[in-house]
């Protein structure tokens, strides 16, 4: 029974990490586009 | 677009939460393996999604050594790194459903070792892609899942031919399903297709406004090398 | 067609001459085989029966990493030289230099299994109780697939990040058909068990899938870099 469960939060597990990864991502991106703007306005 | 994606979102994680109460709740209990084979509804939709997902990175592979297209290339990345999630799910469930009912971790069966290759396969694509250096990524890349590809048959031909010399339990179990279970499998079939559509969906964007800063990061550089502070994006090639 | 026979012909005569004079290639496939074989004598201590049953596998993981050791010095020559560059502005057809670097290897290993054989069924007391002649046709086909895909996955590797780890990482698992048909066949042949007709027809398909492959594509690999 608890292989049941064990199987199914493995599998989310899985899924969410990557996810996780991914809005990491995107907000150091986010970061590094507002670095990109303020260099541009300064000049 | 960017609207849609929110109510679409909502819309697959309630597709899976039903999908969910179906596979343990709704479904029929099965008679030799009890409960544990429920981990089935997980693990067969898994699979089938990798395989879909691979596939498509076969398609957008030849599709970027034919015309180039920038977009084909991040097409076949996003489906070869998230087929490669949907692999592991598929690795990590098998062994869990197998020790329970056969005893054993792993057995060399058809489905789990093939889906071992592919997943070993497509980990060597994502480790060249991170390693090559960026010029020559996509071609090297889409060579490489041709390769792969071709290899998929001579895979599945030498494992059967194994499994006939030396014969092992089969996870996933064979013969005919009931109707109900059946119906449950497609349900959690479709959920994660939807699932998967819409995180290939993100990936793909976020590829995408990767590759912008990139390469402004890189005019940047070009433009101005007494004051750029050499900095590439932080986040070097492959994402 | 007669260009890159030629062609072909004078790049591998080349290249033998050039291994000929300095023995880099051998003499460290060699020693690393021979390393090889030691350590598994040291871990493995099988009867007679069990080594028939095993050593298909040994064999060919001894002469996996041989391969790998002759693959990875593959394009060393031509990087130092830039002659890739030269070759890709000459109007020289890509697959002539490709089927030489290939057939090179292939004859490095061939000479190595011939050396190294020997050892093996001293240390292993081998003897085939299945029809023996089949063993140099999988021996052939085994080390051609790959040499073939190596070759291939070298040339991909050059201007990789750790380029020595890259080319037996892509390797590995593309060659997984290859190597459990070499396993078993060879397996099949010693322990004269099974009929190793299956794995050998294997292997021939192999190698000609991925030969047409390496040849079709090899032009994309030499303009990437």
């Amino acid at each position: 029974m608890n292989y049941l469960y064990a199987a199914y939060v493995a599998t989310w597990a899985i899924h969410i990490g990557y996810l996780g990864t991914l809005v990491r991502r995107y907000s150091r991106l986010r970061n590094e586009i507002a670095e990109l703007k303020t260099r541009i306005e300064e000049k | 677009m960017k609207r849609v994606f929110p109510i679409l979102a909502v819309l697959t994680a309630a597709l899976l939460s039903y999908a969910l109460y179906e596979a343990l709740v709704a479904a029929p209990t099965e008679q030799t393996m009890g409960d544990v084979q429920r981990i089935f509804y997980y693990h067969v939709p898994s699979a089938w999604t990798a395989f879909i997902l691979f596939f498509v990175n076969f398609f957008a592979s030849i599709a970027y050594l034919v015309w180039r297209a920038n977009k084909a290339d991040i097409v076949a990345l996003v489906t070869a790194e998230v087929g490669v999630i949907f692999c592991t799910v598929v690795l990590v469930t098998g062994p869990i459903w197998a020790r329970p009912v056969w005893g054993i971790w792993w057995t060399w069966d058809l489905r789990l070792t093939l889906t071992l290759v592919l997943w070993l396969i497509y980990v060597s694509y994502l480790v060249l892609r991170r390693f090559s250096s960026s010029g020559q990524t996509p071609l090297l890349a889409a060579v490489l899942a041709v390769f792969g590809a071709l290899d998929v048959p001579l895979v599945y031909f030498s494992i059967w031919f194994f499994r006939t010399q030396h014969p092992q339990p089969v996870v996933g179990g064979g013969g005919s399903i009931d109707p109900r279970m059946l119906h449950v499998l497609l349900i959690n079939w479709l959920a994660f297709s939807c699932f998967a559509a819409l995180v290939c969906w993100s990936r793909y964007r976020l590829e995408v406004i990767k590759r912008e800063v990139d390469e402004t990061l890189a005019l940047e550089a070009l433009l101005e090398p007494r004051s750029a502070q050499t900095k590439t994006s932080r986040y070097g090639s492959g994402g | 067609m007669s260009t890159v026979a030629s062609l072909t012909r004078a790049t591998l005569a080349k290249d033998l001459r050039l291994e000929w004079r300095s023995k880099d290639a051998i003499n460290s496939m060699l020693f690393f085989s021979l390393l090889v074989v030691v350590i598994f004598s040291f871990s493995f201590d099988p009867t007679a029966e069990e080594s028939r049953q095993i050593a298909g596998g040994l064999v060919w993981v001894a002469f996996l990493f041989a391969a790998v050791v002759a693959l990875n010095q593959t394009w060393a020559r031509e990087i130092r030289n830039q002659v890739l560059d030269a070759y890709r502005v000459s109007p020289a057809p890509p697959n002539a230099l490709f089927l030489a670097k290939a057939l090179g290897n292939f004859i490095f290993v061939t000479v190595l299994q011939a050396l190294m054989t020997p050892l093996f069924i001293v240390f292993y007391n081998l003897r085939a109780l299945g029809p023996a002649y089949q063993l140099p046709i999988v021996a052939a086909l085994g080390t051609w697939a790959l040499v073939v895909n190596g070759t291939f996955f070298a040339a991909m590797s050059l201007r990789t990040r750790s380029r020595e780890i890259m080319l037996p990482l892509l390797l590995f698992p593309i060659s997984i058909p290859a190597l459990l048909a070499m396993v078993e066949a060879t397996g099949a042949i010693l322990t004269g068990e099974f009929s190793a007709k299956f794995w050998i027809v294997l292997l021939a398909a192999y190698d000609l899938v991925f030969t047409i492959a390496s040849l079709f594509l090899f032009g994309f690999v030499l303009q990437a870099e």
